[in-house]
C-alpha cells in the first residue's frame, strides 16, 4: 500500500465506482416493461439517476467504511484526533458538485417532461376557466353529500372543440400537431371502479381498449372521491379529481394487456379498484368499436343499465368482482358506509 | 416566569479565571415570547385568506347570486377598531408616565370600543340572511370573521385581565407594565388582521 | 455550595416547594415546570406511541403477507396505516425528538436553568396525552381511515366522528409544537450564558433554532386547513366540497404546506444530534461548523418552497410541476454539505465504536440512500410513475427509520448516562443495533422494487406476483419488531442496576457535562463560563483555557 501514491488509487477506485455505477444504471431491471412511447423517456432519466446515485452511495459509504477501519481508536490510544475545523476549497468542491448534479438533473428533467407533452395541458383555458360540468355541478343543491351518486355517470366531458385539452395532466407532445387525438375516451373513477366512455361511438366499458400506434386522449374525472389512474407499463399516472377536469394524451407502443391501477386512496376497496387495459393492433381495435357499438351491441353495458344510486356496495361491487381480485366473500364484508 | 433562569451576581470560579456573570436586568422574555407567536397566529389567518382566495378565483360569481355584502355595519365597526387602537396606545403612554388612573381610563374605554365592535358583529350576523352553511362564500365569511371575532374577544379579556390587575396598588408603574404592552401588543395584531379581512371579504367583494 | 445560595426565582421555587436536587419518580407523572422532567415525560411517552404505531405496522405487515385481505378488515387496514403514520409523526418522532431531546438538552447546553416559560413548556407537554387518547379512542367509531394525509373528500365521507377526533388530536399536537417553538426560539437566542455567541453554541442548539423557525410558521397553515376540513365535516361548509363550489385541491396545498416543512422537523434535530455525537466518539472537532450550522438555515428555507412534489400527479398545473422538480433537488445541496461534513469529521479520528457511533454511521449510510431516492422523485417526470407506491414508502422509511428514528436511538445511547447517571449495557446496544439495521434493510430495501414495478401504496389486497417481495417485507418487520426488545430490556436495566457513568463519562466538551448526573434541578450550582468551543477536541495548547478532557480508556469495551 505504501509504495502504489494515493493519487494512482483514487483514480483507480473513481474508475471503479464509475464502472459500477454505469453497469448498475442500464442493469438493475427494476422497471416493468415499456409500452408506450414516454416510457423510454422515463427509464432514460431513472436510469441516469440511478447511475449518479449508485456512484453517491459508494463514494459516501465507501469513505464512512475505510474512515471507520483507518481511524479507529488502537487499545490504548487514549488521545485526541487532529483538530481540523474546516478546509474551504474541500468544502466549496463538496458544495458545487452536487449542485451541478441537481441543476443537470433539473434540466434533463424539464426535458423529459416537455417531451411528454406535460407543458401543454392547460395551455388553453385559463386559470379559474369554468368548465361545463363544473358549472352544472355548482348549481345543484349544495346539500347533497360529496360522495352521493350526484354527477350523471358519464357526465359526458366537454369537448370544447378540437384541440380541447383538459387543465392538468399530460397533453400533446410538441412534436406532435394539437390536432385532435385519434381516441378519446372520458374515464369516470367512482368507487371502486373505472367507466370508460367513448364519446364517438358511445361505447361504454368496464375495460379500456385502444389502438397501438395512435394518439389517446383520456379526459379524468371522479363521481365521488380522488382516485388515481396509472398504467405502470406506461409510466404515466393521473388524478381523477371530483369538479376538476384533468386529462392524458400518450401513444401505445405494444400491444397486450396491462394492469389499470387506481393510485391514490380512495376507501376500504381501493386495493381492489383494478381493471385492464388492452393495446390492439389497429385493425383488431377497429373490430372491437364495430362489435361493441351500443346499435350493434343489443344491451348497453352494465354500469350504465342500471342505476347504481340504490344499490348496497357489495351489491353493486358484485359483478366486478372478479376483475378486481376480490372474493366474494370479501364483498360481502364491506360495510354500506 | 421569565426571570427564573440566569441568576444575576453569581461569581465562577472553576477556571483560571473568575467571570461576573450578567448583571443588567434579564431581559422580559415574555413580549419576545408574543411576538413569536403572534408571527405564527398571522400564518393561521394567512391560510385562510389564501383558501378564501383560490375559493374566489375559481368561483364564476363571488359573491354568488343573491348574497349581498352588507357595508354600513362593518364600515363603522372597522371605525371603531381602528382607533381603538389608538386609544390603547394612549393607555401605554399613561402608564410610561406613572399615570395609573390615565391608563385604566384610555384601557376602559378601549375595552367598550372592543365589545361594541363584537356586538356589532353580532348584529350583523343576526341580519344579514344568510348563514354559514348557505354557500361557498358564506363559508369563508363566517369562518374569517368568527375566527377574527374570538381573536378580538381574547383581546377583550386581556384587557380586561391587565385592568383587574390594576387595582393592586403599584401593580404597574412605568417601569413595570409587561403585561399592559402584551395587551397593546395583541389589540394591534388583532387590528391589522382586521383590516386584511377587511379588505378581502367587504372591499373586493365590491369589484 | 449549596442550592440555597444560588438566587432563584421565586415563581419557581414556590412551583415546587423547597428546593431541593433531585425529583422523586412520581414527580415524572405531575405537572412538572422542569425542562428536565418534561424532556424525559416526552422521550417515554413518545417511546410508548412508538411501540402502539409500531405494532399497527407488524399488524399490517402481517395482513400483507398474502396477496388477499384475508388477515384484517379492509377498514380496518386502513385505520391501522392512518393510525400508524399518524402516530409515528406526530406521536414519535416530533414529540421525541423535539419535545424530549429538545427540552432536555437546550437549556444545559446554552448554561440556562430552564427554558423561558417553563408553564409553557409543561402545558405544550401536557396536550400529547389527550392527543393521544384521541387518536386511539378514535377506534371505537371506526377510526379515520383515510391515511395521514386524509384528503377530501374522502375524509369527508368515511367514518365522520374518527375523522373529527383525528383532526382534534393533530391540533392539539400543532399547538403543543407551536408552543414549543416559541419557547426554544426565546430561549435559544435570549438565554445563552453571557460568554456564548451564537457561533459558540453547539449545533444541536442551531438545529433546534432552524427546527423552531420552520414549525412556528408552518404549522398554523395545517391549522388552517384541517379547521375547514372540520368545518366541512360538521358544520356544513363546503370549502372541499366541489359540488359546492369548493375546491379539493386547496386542501392538498394547505396540507403539504405544513407537512414537507414537517419531514424537515423530523430531521433537522436528528441532524443536530448527529452533530453531537460524531464529534464525540470520533475525538475530533466538527469539520466545518459553520457550514452545517447556516445550511440548517438554508434547508428551512428551501423546504418552505418545494411542497408541491407531494401533488405532481395531482390538479397540478405545468409551472408548478417544474418549479417544485428544481426547488426540490435544490434541496439536496445543503443536506449534502451536512453529510460530507460529518463523513470528514471521522476522517483522521480516534473512533470509539460505541452503540451510539453505531447507530450514527448506520443514520449515515440510510439517510443518503433515502435521501438520493428523495431526490429522485424531486424529478416530476419520474414522479409521474411512482407516486402513491411502495417506492415512496420506502424512501421515507429509510429518511424517517433509517434517519430519525436511528438518529433517536444514537441520541439515547449517548445522553441516557447524562440524563440517568448510569451507561447502557454495550453489547445489548450492539446486538440492538445489528438487529434494527439488518431489519430495517430488509423490511425497506425490497419496497422500491415493488413500488416501480407497479404496486400502489395503502392498499390491503395486491396482485399474487408481488407476494414473495412482500413476504420478505414482512419478515423483515418481524426482526424490527424484535429488535426493540433488547433496546427495552437495556434501558430498563441499565436504569436501575446499569454501570455507574460519572458526570463526564464521554469526555465531551459541550456544557451538558460540566454538570452532574443528573443534573441536578436548575442544573447548576454556579453557572458555567465557557473555556473552550464545543468541539475542540485535540487542542490543549490553542487560545483557550486548558481542555480537562483527555481521553482515557473508554469505560467500556
Ligand atoms: C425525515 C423525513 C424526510 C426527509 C428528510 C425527506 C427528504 C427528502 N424527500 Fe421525502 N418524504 C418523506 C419524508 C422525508 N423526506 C415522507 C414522510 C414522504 C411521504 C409522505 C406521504 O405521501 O405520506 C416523503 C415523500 C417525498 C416525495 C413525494 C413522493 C410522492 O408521493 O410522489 C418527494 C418528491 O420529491 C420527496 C423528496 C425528498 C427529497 C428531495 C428529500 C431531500 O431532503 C433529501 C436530501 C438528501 C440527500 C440527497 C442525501 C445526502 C446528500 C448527498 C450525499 C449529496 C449529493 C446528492 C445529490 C447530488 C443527489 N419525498
Ligand atoms: C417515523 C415514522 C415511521 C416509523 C418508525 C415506521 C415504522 C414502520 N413502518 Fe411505517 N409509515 C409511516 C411512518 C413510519 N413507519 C408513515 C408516515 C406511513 C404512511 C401512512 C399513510 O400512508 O398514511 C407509513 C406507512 C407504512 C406502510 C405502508 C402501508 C400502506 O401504504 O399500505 C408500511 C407497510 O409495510 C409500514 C411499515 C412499517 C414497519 C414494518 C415499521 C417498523 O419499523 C415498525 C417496527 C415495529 C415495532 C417497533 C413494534 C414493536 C412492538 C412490540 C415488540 C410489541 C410491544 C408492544 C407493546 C407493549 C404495546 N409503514
Ligand atoms: Cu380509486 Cu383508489
Ligand atoms: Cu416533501
Amino acid at each position: 500500500m505504501k509504495q502504489i501514491p494515493a493519487s494512482l488509487l483514487t483514480l483507480t477506485a473513481g474508475i471503479l465506482v464509475t464502472l459500477i455505477s454505469l453497469w448498475v444504471g442500464q442493469n438493475h431491471g427494476l422497471l416493468p416493461e415499456q409500452a408506450s412511447t414516454d416510457a423510454p423517456l422515463v427509464d432514460g432519466l431513472f436510469d441516469l439517476m440511478v447511475t449518479i446515485g449508485t456512484a453517491l452511495f459508494i463514494v459516501v459509504q465507501g469513505a464512512i467504511i475505510i474512515f471507520l477501519v483507518m481511524f479507529r481508536r488502537r487499545p490504548g490510544d487514549t488521545g485526541d484526533g487532529e483538530p481540523i475545523e474546516g478546509n474551504l476549497p474541500l468544502e466549496a468542491f463538496w458544495t458545487a458538485i452536487p449542485a451541478i448534479i441537481v441543476i443537470g438533473l433539473g434540466v434533463y428533467s424539464v426535458n423529459v417532461f416537455q417531451e411528454m407533452g406535460g407543458l401543454s395541458p392547460g395551455s388553453h383555458p385559463m386559470l379559474g376557466h369554468q368548465h361545463p360540468s363544473a358549472v352544472v355541478a355548482q348549481n345543484m343543491d349544495q346539500n347533497t353529500p360529496v360522495a352521493g351518486d350526484t354527477m350523471p355517470l358519464m357526465a359526458q366531458a366537454p369537448n370544447g372543440g378540437d384541440d380541447y385539452e383538459p387543465e392538468y395532466g399530460f397533453g400533446a407532445s410538441p412534436g406532435s400537431n394539437r390536432m385532435r387525438a385519434d381516441v378519446v375516451v372520458n374515464v369516470t373513477g367512482m368507487q371502486f371502479a373505472w367507466i370508460f366512455t367513448y364519446p364517438d361511438s358511445g361505447i361504454v366499458s368496464g375495460e379500456l381498449h385502444i389502438p397501438e400506434g395512435k394518439t389517446v386522449q383520456l379526459n379524468l374525472t371522479a363521481q365521488d372521491v380522488i382516485h388515481s389512474f396509472w398504467v405502470p407499463q406506461f409510466r404515466l399516472k393521473q388524478d381523477a379529481l371530483p369538479g376538476v377536469e384533468s386529462g392524458l394524451r400518450f401513444v401505445a407502443s405494444k400491444v397486450g394487456q396491462y394492469p389499470v391501477v387506481c393510485a391514490e386512496l380512495c376507501g376500504s376497496y381501493h386495493g381492489g379498484m383494478r381493471t385492464q387495459i388492452m393495446v390492439h393492433t389497429p385493425e383488431d381495435y377497429d373490430s372491437w368499436v364495430t362489435t361493441n357499438r351500443p346499435a350493434t351491441a343489443a344491451v348497453a353495458q352494465p354500469p350504465v343499465a342500471v342505476s347504481t344510486a340504490s344499490m348496497s356496495d357489495p351489491e353493486y361491487l358484485q359483478p366486478y368482482a372478479a376483475e378486481m381480485g376480490v372474493t366474494s366473500q370479501a364483498l360481502a364484508q364491506l360495510q354500506p358506509s | 416566569m421569565q426571570g427564573s433562569t440566569v441568576p444575576t451576581d453569581t461569581t465562577i470560579t472553576t477556571a483560571a479565571h473568575t467571570e461576573v456573570a450578567h448583571h443588567e436586568e434579564h431581559p422580559d422574555l415574555r413580549v419576545w415570547g408574543l411576538l413569536t407567536f403572534l408571527a405564527s397566529e398571522s400564518l393561521m389567518f394567512g391560510g385562510f385568506f389564501v383558501a378564501y382566495l383560490l375559493l374566489r378565483g375559481i368561483a364564476s360569481q363571488w359573491p354568488p347570486e343573491g348574497t349581498e355584502v352588507e357595508l354600513l355595519v362593518p364600515t363603522v365597526n372597522t371605525i371603531i377598531l381602528v382607533s381603538s387602537s389608538f386609544v390603547i396606545h394612549l393607555g401605554d403612554v399613561a402608564i410610561k408616565k406613572d399615570d395609573v388612573a390615565g391608563f385604566r381610563k384610555w384601557y376602559i374605554i378601549t375595552a367598550i370600543m372592543g365589545a361594541v365592535f363584537l356586538l356589532g358583529q353580532v348584529y350583523e350576523y343576526m341580519t344579514l340572511g344568510y348563514g354559514l352553511a348557505t354557500n361557498i362564500f358564506s363559508n369563508c365569511f363566517y369562518l374569517m370573521t368568527g375566527f377574527h371575532g374570538l381573536h378580538v374577544f381574547v383581546g377583550l379579556l386581556l384587557i380586561l385581565g391587565v385592568l383587574w390587575r390594576s387595582r393592586r396598588p403599584d401593580h404597574y408603574n412605568s417601569h413595570k407594565h409587561v403585561g399592559i404592552e402584551m395587551a397593546e401588543i395583541y389589540w394591534h395584531f388583532v387590528d391589522i388582521i382586521w383590516i386584511v379581512l377587511f379588505s378581502l371579504l367587504y372591499i373586493l367583494t365590491q369589484f | 455550595m449549596t442550592q440555597a445560595q444560588v438566587p432563584l426565582d421565586t415563581s419557581l421555587v414556590a412551583d415546587h416547594g423547597s428546593p431541593h436536587k433531585a425529583w422523586k419518580w412520581y414527580d415524572y407523572f405531575t405537572f412538572n415546570v422542569d425542562h428536565k422532567v418534561i424532556g424525559i415525560q416526552y422521550l417515554v411517552t413518545s417511546f410508548i406511541f412508538y411501540l402502539i404505531g409500531g405494532l399497527m405496522a407488524v399488524a399490517m405487515r402481517t395482513e400483507l403477507a398474502t396477496p388477499d385481505p384475508d388477515f384484517i378488515d379492509p377498514s380496518l387496514y386502513n385505520a391501522f396505516l392512518t393510525n400508524h403514520g399518524t402516530i409515528m409523526i406526530f406521536l414519535w418522532i416530533v414529540p421525541a425528538a423535539i419535545g424530549g431531546f429538545g427540552n432536555y438538552l437546550v437549556p444545559l447546553m446554552i448554561g440556562a436553568r430552564d427554558m423561558a416559560f417553563p408553564k409553557l413548556n409543561a402545558i405544550a407537554y401536557w396536550l400529547n396525552p389527550p392527543a393521544g387518547l384521541l387518536i386511539l379512542g378514535s377506534f371505537f367509531f371506526g377510526g379515520s381511515q383515510t391515511g395521514w394525509t386524509a384528503y377530501p373528500p374522502l375524509s369527508e365521507v368515511t367514518a365522520n366522528t374518527a375523522q373529527s377526533m383525528w383532526i382534534l388530536a393533530i391540533v392539539l399536537v400543532g399547538t403543543s409544537s407551536i408552543l414549543g417553538a416559541v419557547n426554544f426560539l426565546v430561549t435559544i437566542l435570549k438565554m445563552r450564558v453571557p460568554s456564548m455567541a451564537l457561533n459558540d453554541m453547539p449545533l444541536f442548539c442551531w438545529a433546534m433554532l432552524a427546527t423552531s423557525a420552520l414549525a412556528l410558521f408552518s404549522t398554523p397553515v395545517l391549522a388552517a386547513g384541517l379547521t375547514l376540513l372540520l368545518f366541512d365535516i360538521n358544520f356544513g361548509t363546503s370549502f372541499f366540497k366541489p359540488d359546492a363550489g369548493g375546491n379539493v385541491i386547496i386542501y392538498q396545498h394547505l396540507f403539504w404546506f405544513y407537512s414537507h416543512p414537517a419531514v424537515y422537523l423530523m430531521i433537522l434535530p436528528i441532524f443536530g444530534i448527529m452533530s453531537e455525537v460524531i464529534p464525540v466518539h470520533a475525538r475530533k472537532p466538527i469539520f466545518g461548523y459553520k457550514a452545517i450550522a447556516y445550511s440548517s438555515l438554508a434547508i428551512c428555507v428551501v423546504g418552505l418552497f418545494v411542497w408541491v412534489h407531494h401533488m405532481f400527479t395531482s390538479g397540478t398545473p405545468p409551472w408548478m410541476r417544474l418549479f417544485f422538480t428544481i426547488s426540490t433537488l435544490i434541496v439536496a445541496v445543503p443536506t449534502g454539505v451536512k453529510i460530507f461534513s460529518w463523513v470528514a469529521t471521522l476522517w483522521g479520528g480516534k473512533i470509539r465504536l460505541t452503540s451510539a457511533m453505531l447507530f450514527s454511521v448506520g443514520l449515515l449510510s440510510m439517510f443518503v440512500f433515502g435521501g438520493i431516492s428523495g431526490v429522485t422523485m424531486g424529478a416530476a417526470p419520474f414522479d409521474v410513475h411512482v407516486h402513491d407506491t411502495y417506492y415512496v414508502v420506502a424512501h421515507f422509511h429509510y429518511v424517517l427509520f433509517g434517519g430519525s428514528v436511528f438518529g433517536i436511538y444514537a441520541g439515547i445511547y449517548h445522553w441516557f448516562p447524562k440524563i440517568t447517571g448510569r451507561f447502557l449495557n454495550e453489547p445489548l446496544g450492539v446486538v440492538h443495533f445489528v438487529m434494527t439495521f439488518i431489519g430495517t434493510n430488509l423490511t425497506f430495501l425490497p419496497m422500491h422494487t415493488l413500488g416501480l414495478q407497479g404496486m400502489p401504496r395503502r392498499v390491503a389486497m395486491y396482485d399474487p406476483q408481488f407476494e414473495f417481495i412482500n413476504q420478505i417485507c414482512t419478515f423483515g418487520a418481524y426482526v424490527l419488531a424484535a429488535s426493540v426488545i433488547p433496546f427495552t430490556v437495556n434501558i430498563i436495566w441499565s436504569w436501575m442496576k446499569g454501570k455507574k457513568a460519572g458526570d463526564n463519562p464521554w469526555n465531551a466538551l459541550t456544557l451538558e457535562w460540566t454538570t452532574s448526573s443528573p443534573p441536578i434541578i436548575e442544573n447548576w450550582e454556579v453557572l458555567p463560563v465557557l473555556e473552550h468551543g464545543p468541539y475542540d477536541y485535540g487542542m490543549d495548547k490553542a487560545h483557550r483555557s486548558p481542555v480537562s478532557a483527555k481521553v482515557e480508556d473508554s469505560p467500556i469495551s
